[in-house]
């Protein structure tokens, strides 16, 4: 499990991301749940934990994709892949992730990147 | 209602689709579009596939087991709309006749008054457009941009990028004044001269001339000068696709005009995306948005007014919102630029065009400016959306 701050520290609306390889965002909703999803969009090079928060849906900030963070589906291109979520535990007033075991969906800018390309 | 026919398949009619499913309308649905193409993303065809960073399969606006379940004309212009009957005519003798008609009809690349068309000489608008100037891009040499606009400017930054020598030619003062403001426009456009491409302002266009095969050759300024070209883009604008509604009795402005909700003047009719000029309640005026997200959003509007055939106690659409990349810098914009009486920059330097700048009316911020600024633009976007509903 990795710690990722504490649980007063992030409000509700509001988003961190967590600078793992890949990052991921974690999110407090306005309705207190709290969910963990790949932070970079399955279109381009975006954060979605820059993106804009509404119910359980966060909007990619680029583009208006949409991703539901209980599973991570998207509801419209332009991204068309969905992301990983990943699960959220509170202990002892601090949030932490268990990231997914599958394979991020990245998209092919940021995969290449990543595997030390151009991107 | 048992029947609805969207006229123009494109972003904003297969949005009019989606939106009409998803409220639970399972009668007959029928799409025609006069191009021979599913939906597709135009964005891209300045950008990423222009650059050949993406291919066409990359610009399909369906999802893969996406079925609406409807039925698909493409290759059909819509050529009259029948108010009384509400049926629409083809071109090719067919007439579709529906319950209510979605009409979403776009824009189109307005072309340079009095110049011929050559070789060589390309607008950007749809697919083909955008693979003739690739293949053009790809001769390399020297390219002439008319007009500074996003499009232009996009293409500039494309075709810089790929390695052309780029100018490009605007008639105003600044770049981008309308949408963004002067000191904003003049901001964002400063872009091209950091690149190293030519940026010639207060300039007309008096025409093209040709080589000894047609192709051009160069751009001949209204102040005689003479740009040698190898290929020229016109980014003029576009203007909406509403000469087939002549002789409907529909009411027409710069684009079709509607209601708050997309209602335009004849019953069980709307109208969606760049072809419509929705009346802007903050404003006081219609006004035709031809951004990406505004033909996303605004048909759940619009179809929800149609199925009910009143105003559908839908929350008022967001502030206008849209983005654009040009040379690796990510320029996002929301709200309306006109009738702001300050620009405040309230974070970065407009030096290091990495800024965020608020538009603001009487201290009440109506618009805002980011470039590469994600996280902080968009919460100056759900601030807009707050003020402005
Ligand atoms: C090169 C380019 C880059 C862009 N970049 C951006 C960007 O970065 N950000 C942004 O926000 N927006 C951008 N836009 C704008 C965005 O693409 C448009 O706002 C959007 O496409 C509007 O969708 P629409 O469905 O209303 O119209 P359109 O996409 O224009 O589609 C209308 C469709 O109707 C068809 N049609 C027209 N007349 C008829 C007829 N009589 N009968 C049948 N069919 C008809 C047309 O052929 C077309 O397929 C860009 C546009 C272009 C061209
Ligand atoms: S980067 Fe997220 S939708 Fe385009």
């Amino acid at each position: 499990m990795i710690p990722v701050c504490r649980l007063a520290d992030l409000p509700r609306g509001e988003a961190f991301r967590l600078e793992t390889d890949p990052p991921v965002a974690v999110f407090h909703t306005e309705e207190g749940e709290l969910y963990a999803i790949d932070d970079t969009c399955t279109h381009q090079d975006a954060s979605l934990a820059d993106g804009w928060l509404e119910g359980c849906e966060v909007e990619c900030p680029l583009h208006a994709s949409k991703f539901d963070l209980r599973t991570g589906a998207v509801d419209a291109p332009p991204a068309r892949r969905p992301v990983r979520t990943h699960e959220v535990v509170v202990e002892d007033g601090v949030i932490h992730v268990r990231l997914s075991p599958s394979a991020p969906g990245l998209p092919s800018c940021a995969a290449g990147r990543l595997a030390g390309g151009a991107g | 209602m048992r029947s609805v026919l969207v006229v123009g398949a494109s972003l904003a009619g297969l949005s009019a689709a989606r939106a009409l499913r998803a409220r639970g309308y399972d009668g007959r649905l029928v799409l025609v579009g006069d191009e021979p193409h599913r939906p597709y993303d135009r964005p891209p065809l300045s950008k990423e596939f222009l650059a050949g960073q993406a291919d066409e399969a990359a610009l399909v606006l369906e999802a893969e087991d996406e079925d609406l379940g409807a039925e698909w004309l493409l290759g059909a212009r819509a050529v009259a709309l029948d108010p009384g009957a509400r049926s629409v005519g083809l071109a090719d003798g067919r007439t579709v006749t529906a319950d209510g008609v979605v009409i979403a009809t776009g824009a189109a690349a307005r072309t340079l008054p009095g110049a011929a068309a050559r070789s060589g000489v390309h607008t950007l608008r749809t697919l083909d457009d955008a693979r003739a100037l690739r293949a053009d891009l790809a001769r390399g040499g020297r390219l002439v941009v008319i007009g500074g606009g996003f499009i232009g400017a996009e293409v500039a930054s494309t075709a810089h990028a790929l390695g052309l020598e780029v100018t490009v030619v605007e008639a105003a003062p600044t770049p981008l004044s309308g949408p963004l403001g002067e000191a904003m426009g003049g901001v964002v456009s400063s872009l091209h001269r950091d690149h190293g491409v030519r940026l010639l302002c207060g300039t007309g266009v008096r025409g093209t001339e040709a080589d000894g095969e047609g192709r051009v050759a160069a751009v001949v300024l209204a102040d005689g000068r003479r740009l040698p070209a190898d290929t020229v883009v016109v980014g003029v604008g576009a203007r909406p696709c509403t000469d087939w509604l002549a002789g409907s009795g529909i009411e027409i402005g710069d684009g079709v005009l509607c209601g708050a909700d997309g209602r335009t003047s004849l019953p069980g009719v709307v109208a969606v995306g760049d072809c419509a000029a929705w009346y802007d309640p903050a404003a006081g005026a219609h006004h035709r948005v031809e951004h990406w997200t505004g033909a996303l959003e605004r048909p759940a509007a619009a179809v929800a007014a149609l199925l009910s055939g009143s105003p559908g106690g839908q929350r008022a659409p967001r502030p206008p919102y849209f983005w654009s990349d040009q040379y690796g810098v990510r320029i996002q914009f929301a709200g309306r630029a006109a009738g702001a009486d300050t620009v405040t920059v309230e974070e970065g330097a407009p030096q290091g065009r990495d800024v965020l700048a608020v538009y603001r009316r009487g201290g009440v911020p109506v618009a805002v400016l980011g470039m590469n600024r994600p996280r902080s633009f968009t919460r100056w976007r759900k601030r807009l959306a707050a003020v402005t509903s």
